[in-house]
């Protein structure tokens, strides 16, 4: 057998090896997967590599791709789906080119369902039963409990003290957009507190940073008003739009805050590195201050600065809380479920983890049942 | 009717989008990034609304002569000026955009509006000192254990660390000289720490409130899909 090294000697630059050109899998279409490996034993450095398309094997190969010598995979995603396509990957170096053999026919195609998905799909079917399952259990009128929340406990002593102290109320979303979970989340809160406030006659300021979500708390202000029967008592002057821009928001929230002094602070939506600006803000003028985010590199800052925090979930038990009938309380309930399976799960593929790597060698089983199962549960994006 | 339109949109957009992360085919494929178009197209228009609610508060103000009218004055011609840069910006035919390099709009924001911003950013600085100063304050254990994790996480990040750790194992070498602190001052003990602290303590934490709330939204989601969830319709 003649060895590699000295037949590029030979022959010169050798061309790509174990070209393979296939449909791109769990994709909408329109995309071919070209593959090949470095020439074995090439001894000419090479500079990058060439992906020629044709629609036909013999003739026509055009250039569709350049790629640098270290890549050895092309997306093709100028392809029509259904015709058929032949490929040709060359190898370059400073003064020669070497083509691979032609490869294909190759047809792209759309696939109907994203295979790597499939975990995904199991854990969220799973999932979805439990919680139908705990909803139908609440709605056979099945009792269940919910631990105090001191967060949502405190916001009737909040808005008491503003009340007693003739001072105004602020509640604010961040830079939280309508189309964040959270903010939804702390809708049903901005009405409560807007009730209150109507009902001790004390006003609410809300600044904005999104324009839909200002339009959302207008709405949500003045139903909350006019259900309280006070439709006068509703003033847009106080749900207004500040600005979108960050810091130019928590220098807007920063001046309402020392001008007004609020009694009262709802930190309730999404917040960034304002966070802690608008927050020791409201600390230094003596307000009392009630903090709601999902944002989790926020929530020390509001645990440093704020009265009470409410921290992870717990702003989105909120409206099960505020209103406790049995239907919101299942879905707690069945949160509750899953979470615990969910530590169940995680500690005993911990331990098979490391049961597997100390007797790695008496039981390689266990290694081998653990990378499955680490493997089944990542999910592909 | 009210209610049950807006519920059914709800639901059938969930449906979608819940069928079109799992199937690539048109017309599912690319349907999240055409409603996120739909999103950014309308929420554009609507910052019409929010100019109109920042003028109209702030023109009231002015003409009322409300309290602090004087800012709102301000606010109001500072606004006036950017749409007019912006429009001169445009409309000149040196720049033909507000956006090209020297465009006396891009002046404004690279001199006027980016030091603004570093500034409220670097006041941030501050509010942490005052913050962490009542939060490290020694009240009871929990607040003694989150001082001491912060002096290590602290000292672990700067060089000084090290110096600091080799001067106590000097220190102790000295007492007891069989206590060779010095080597293991090598390893920058500190900085092992503080990778302790932050990679293991940290992240678990931060990884369990993290499975909390995805929970918390997929429980959420449900409660909004199904319709159980209204509040947040007013």
């Amino acid at each position: 057998m003649i060895p590699p090294l000295l037949l590029a000697a030979v022959l010169g630059l050798m061309p790509p090896a174990s070209v393979k050109a296939s449909d791109a899998p769990n994709d909408q279409g329109q995309s071919i997967i070209v593959t090949w490996a470095a020439p074995e034993g090439e001894s000419i450095p090479i500079t990058g590599y060439r992906v020629l398309r044709s629609c036909t094997p013999d003739t026509g190969f055009t250039e569709v791709g350049l790629e640098p010598a270290a890549t050895v995979e092309y997306a093709d995603n100028e392809v029509t789906d259904g015709t058929r396509y032949w490929y040709v990957v060359e190898a370059r170096s400073e003064a020669d080119s070497a083509r691979s053999a032609v490869v294909g026919p190759v047809v792209s195609r759309a696939q109907w369902f994203n295979t790597a998905r499939v975990n995904i799909l199991v854990v969220t079917a799973v999932i979805c039963a439990l919680f139908m399952y705990y909803l139908q259990r609440a709605r056979k009128g099945a009792k269940m409990y919910v631990r105090k929340i001191a967060g949502l406990d405190a916001i009737d002593d909040a808005l008491g003290r503003a009340t007693e102290m003739g001072k105004p109320i602020l509640f604010s979303f961040g830079l939280g957009y309508i189309t964040d979970m959270v903010v939804i989340a702390a809708l049903p809160l901005l009405r409560k507190i807007a009730k209150k406030s109507a009902e001790y006659s004390t006003r609410l300021i809300v600044p904005n940073s999104d324009p839909i979500v200002m339009t959302a708390a207008q709405e949500t202000v003045k139903e909350a008003y006019t259900e309280m029967g006070r439709p006068d008592f509703y003033n847009p002057d106080n749900v207004t739009f500040l600005t979108s821009d960050q810091f130019g928001y928590a220098a807007g929230v920063d001046g309402i805050i020392l001008r007004e002094k609020p009694g009262a602070i709802f930190w309730l939506g999404c917040f960034y590195a304002e966070s802690l600006i608008m927050a020791e803000t409201g600390h230094s003028v003596g307000a009392i201050q009630l903090a709601g985010t999902t944002e989790t590199t926020q929530l020390p800052f509001f645990v440093a600065a704020c009265d009470y925090t409410m921290i992870g979930e717990e702003i989105y038990a909120a409206s099960c809380y505020l209103r406790p009938e049995p239907v919101l309380m299942g879905t707690l309930k069945g949160e509750d479920f899953i979470r615990f399976w969910l530590i169940v799960l995680t500690t005993a593929t911990v331990l098979l983890g490391t049961a597997g790597a100390v007797l790695s060698n008496q039981a390689p089983v266990l290694n081998q049942v653990f990378e499955t199962v680490v493997r089944w549960a990542t999910p592909a994006y | 009717m009210k209610r049950s339109v807006p519920l059914i949109l709800v639901l059938a957009t969930a449906l979608m989008l819940i069928a079109a992360f799992f199937i690539p085919h048109k017309p599912f494929g690319n349907l999240e990034s055409r409603f996120l178009n739909w999103y950014t197209i309308v929420s554009g228009f609507t910052f019409l609304l929010g100019l109109d609610s920042l003028t109209r508060h702030h023109l009231t103000r002015v003409f009322r002569r409300g309290q602090g009218w004087g800012y709102s004055l301000v606010l109001v011609l500072s606004l006036l000026a950017t749409m007019g840069l912006g429009f001169y910006s445009w409309l000149d035919p040196q720049f033909k955009s507000p956006f090209a390099s020297g465009a006396p709009f891009m002046w404004l924001y690279t001199y006027m509006i980016i030091p603004l911003q570093s500034t409220m950013f670097a006041s941030l600085a501050f509010f942490i000192v005052s913050a962490a100063y009542r939060a490290f304050r020694i009240r009871n254990f929990a607040a003694t254990l989150l001082l001491v994790a912060a002096v290590l996480v602290m000292i672990g990040n700067v060089p000084l660390g090290g110096s600091i750790w080799r001067s106590i194992g000097a220190v102790v070498h000295a007492v007891v000289p069989a206590a060779d602190l010095v080597k293991f001052g090598r390893l920058e003990a500190f900085a092992a720490i503080k990778d302790w602290l932050m990679s293991i303590a940290t992240a678990s934490a931060m990884r369990g409130i993290g499975i909390g709330l995805a929970l918390g939204g997929i429980a959420m989601s449900l409660r909004i899909i199904l319709g159980i969830e209204r509040t947040y319709m007013s």
